[in-house]
């Protein structure tokens, strides 16, 4: 193949240079021509022109402000007269009755500071809102008539939106909407609002240092109950969520590594002579690791039904096949000289595999086993989503409220963590356990150990 | 200074010194083991616990469902064709979202790698912010992404496809700078002695050299990449996995559609499985063909 042809002339040589030059230019401007248009081709099977059209970026917008501020409401029913105030406008981030935040005065008539100057006076008739630079909206809700509004003279600016029935202002400093049924009046605030303790909690608004003085006081186990017993941030549920979700990903990938492990010497051309048994074997693996995680959660869930231990049982199954063959990889790898030396000393069968095979291979399992534990964690989020268990049940569900996005952003947030958690602990352990790991031992591992 | 009087310790000595550490090592491995059974056992119960149908009750209906499937795939055999024609655009979709998040993810992830490497980032201040932003795109599950574009976007292939995406960079980033840091700089070296600029000399000194074992690491993402689409097409991001939660929701009935997408999914992963890991053997371990040129 790389014998030179010496007789050659000088034009041949360089027509040869030419060719290969001519190839290589090819190649360096063809190959992203090709991915070039690959991707214009996706481009338009996913109709990426159609999808601004279809996109809806307000949803973005309320997405992002409410993942770190939120609202508080103030409602007045107008037949009633009653007037109540909710964070996020929850019945669980009520304010008991008679109590309103401190920017609000209740009484006959209900005084609502919005700052800046801009201030919402619920009257016992009519809602009126002084808005700096512009003046004073009113507006008289009644049964029979709709809703009255008041301009101050000139045109109608594109914030004040009036209707016979309804009218709504939205400016910097909140929102005020009055129908013939209610009054409520929007302000927004950064952060996340009740993290700690929500309005029944006799701690609310206690700051920091009055906390660690009523902790003192022999109050540390009820101020840590109010907390874990957040109704809005249900605090228990959330890390009851994410240790299931680690607990799937630890039964997961080591119970796959308990039954992987003899399943693989029945895979090896080493340890088993029987070629049918093991080509079956190799063929199982093969097809629990082609069916794939998404079709075992569901067949797994029709048996078991949601939760945990499904996830935990998919992720087994799936990934015995993927150790199986890894395994067995490793095995056929082992050194015979050892075995035979661990014989020659007289040890039966068992003694064999202990001292000859296991001490040859544990450096792969453990640092695969730890590797898929991590990954796992992150499949553990995805296959929760889907059976219904774990930190991704919580987060689909805050998702599909589609109001909560600061829960949405608070899981996401843990979740990151959580794996980011993971990866650093399996990392450590894997250093801690294989610390004869050679340098190019370790690198076959990680070529190996990427498979997921 | 370690003391010469102790000459040499008797026979017996060293046994019992032996035996002793044989022993201790023996008990230290039976209480990780005995650790180790009870932390899977605890956390078995605790599962079966949390779950809605518990083990001892459902393992005996674990292949009720997939018997169910077949046996009415098997009555309604002559449909299965026309079924897995009807569904071959949904296959399409779902290759197209792993093929094109892999092709984004790679190309971000050769990005961040070269960013993230001493001595070929242009500009070394900032490796470690790269650093961190793989490590961020890393962590995330692709669902999460997807969820939320969803939410924005609508539903369909690009949400899968972006949120594929950034895993897929993160993911690469990683094992790609790790390959990096193998590579020779002499190259690079030289190419700045010629006048070359940063991107010349990392498309002609860089990428020649780690560009096989980059390839051979895309192909395995793309082989991850077939199962996430898949998967996240369930949550409603269109492909294969969208037509099976369809077909799935209706219920018995449907079944012959069921398992004409469950038939897909299966072929594609092991054949996809088969290609890239024969393409990845040539790579690493090369072939005589590719030793030339």
């Amino acid at each position: 193949m790389s014998t030179f042809a010496t007789d050659l002339s000088l034009d041949e040589l360089k027509a040869e240079a030419d060719r290969l030059f001519s190839r290589k230019r090819l190649i360096n401007f063809g190959l992203p021509a090709l991915v070039l248009a690959y991707l214009t081709y996706v481009f338009f099977a996913f109709d990426v022109p159609g999808l601004a059209g279809r996109a809806n970026w307000e949803n973005g917008k309320t997405l992002v402000a409410d993942s770190y501020s939120y609202k508080t409401h103030i409602e007045r029913d107008n037949r009633t007269g009653e007037v109540s105030a909710a964070i996020e406008g929850e019945r669980k981030g009520a304010y008991p009755e008679g109590q309103a935040p401190d920017w609000v005065a209740l009484g006959e008539t209900t005084v609502i500071d919005l700052e800046d100057g801009h201030i919402v006076r619920f009257g016992p008739e009519t809602v009126e809102y002084d808005i700096p630079g512009y003046g004073t909206v009113r507006a008289t809700p009644t049964r029979s008539a709709g809703v009255q509004a008041e301009l101050p003279a000139g045109d109608v600016p594109d914030w004040i939106n009036v209707s016979k029935n309804r009218m709504a202002i939205t400016t910097d400093a909140g929102r005020l909407t009055v129908t013939r049924n209610r009054s409520e009046v929007f302000r927004y605030f950064n952060g996340w609002e009740l993290f700690f303790f929500t309005l029944d909690s006799p701690y609310y608004g206690k700051s920091f240092p009055q906390l660690i003085g009523l902790a003192a006081n022999g109050e540390a186990g009820a101020i840590l109950n109010d907390f874990w017993t957040n109704k809005m941030w249900r605090h228990q549920d959330v890390a009851w969520a994410i240790f299931e979700t680690i607990l799937m990903a630890f039964l997961g990938t080591l119970g796959a590594g308990i039954v992987a492990l003899p399943l693989a010497f029945l895979a090896t051309r080493n340890f088993n002579p029987l070629r049918s048994v093991r080509f079956l074997t190799r063929r199982v693996f093969d097809f629990v690791r082609g069916v794939d995680a998404l079709i075992w959660t569901v067949v797994l869930a029709r048996a078991f039904g949601p939760g945990p231990l499904t996830g935990a049982l998919a992720i087994l199954v799936t990934d015995t096949g993927t150790f199986g063959k890894i395994f067995s990889e490793a095995l056929e790898n082992v050194d015979q000289k050892q075995i035979e030396g661990v014989q020659s000393t007289g040890a039966n069968a068992p003694q064999r595999y202990r001292f000859g095979v296991i001490p040859q291979v544990t450096p792969v399992l453990l640092s695969q086993l730890l590797y898929f534990l991590e990954s796992n964690t992150r499949s553990a989020t995805v296959i929760g989503a889907i059976t219904g268990g774990g930190i991704g049940l919580l987060l689909t569900q805050a998702i599909i409220t589609q109001k909560d996005w600061e829960e949405v952003a608070y899981y996401i947030v843990l979740i990151i963590l959580m794996v980011m958690l993971m990866d650093w602990f399996s990392g450590w352990l894997r250093r801690r356990l294989i610390q004869g790991e050679t340098k190019p031992q370790r690198k076959k591992a990680k070529i190996a150990s990427s498979a997921s | 200074m370690t003391d010469l009087t102790a000459g040499s310790p008797t026979v017996d000595q060293i046994r019992a010194d032996y035996t002793e550490m044989t022993r201790r090592k023996r008990v230290y491995g039976g209480i990780l083991l005995i650790v180790f059974v009870a932390l899977m056992a605890a956390g078995f119960r605790t599962a079966d616990d949390r779950n809605a149908g518990s083990f001892a009750d459902g393992w005996h209906r674990i292949f009720d469902y997939p018997a169910e499937v077949l046996s009415e795939t098997w009555e309604k055999i002559d449909a299965l064709p026309a079924n897995l024609v009807k569904f071959f655009p949904a296959l399409v979709e779902t290759i197209n979202i792993a093929a094109a998040s892999t092709l984004i993810g790679t190309i971000a992830g050769t990005f961040l790698a070269l960013m993230s490497t001493r001595g070929m980032a242009l500009w070394p201040a900032l490796i470690p912010l790269f650093r961190r932003i793989a490590d961020i795109c890393r962590a995330i599950p692709e669902i999460v992404i997807a969820l939320v574009l969803i939410f924005i976007l609508g539903g369909g292939p690009v949400p899968a496809m972006i949120a594929i995406a950034i895993h897929t960079a993160g993911a690469l980033g990683k094992l790609f700078s790790e390959v990096n840091e193998n590579a020779s700089l002499k190259p690079v070296e030289g190419l700045a002695s010629v006048g070359a600029n940063w991107s010349q000399r990392m498309y002609l000194g860089v990428i020649p050299q780690v560009g096989p074992n980059y390839v051979s690491y895309a192909l395995l993402r793309f082989e991850i990449n077939i199962r996430a689409s898949a998967i996240l097409g369930f949550v409603g991001a269109g492909g294969l996995g969208y037509e099976l939660r369809n077909s799935m929701s209706w219920g018995q009935g449907k079944y012959d559609q069921a398992a004409a997408i469950f038939l897909l999914l299966f072929v594609t992963i092991v054949v996809v499985d088969q290609i890239s890991g024969h393409l990845r053997d040539r790579l690493t371990h090369g072939s005589e063909k590719g030793a030339r040129a």
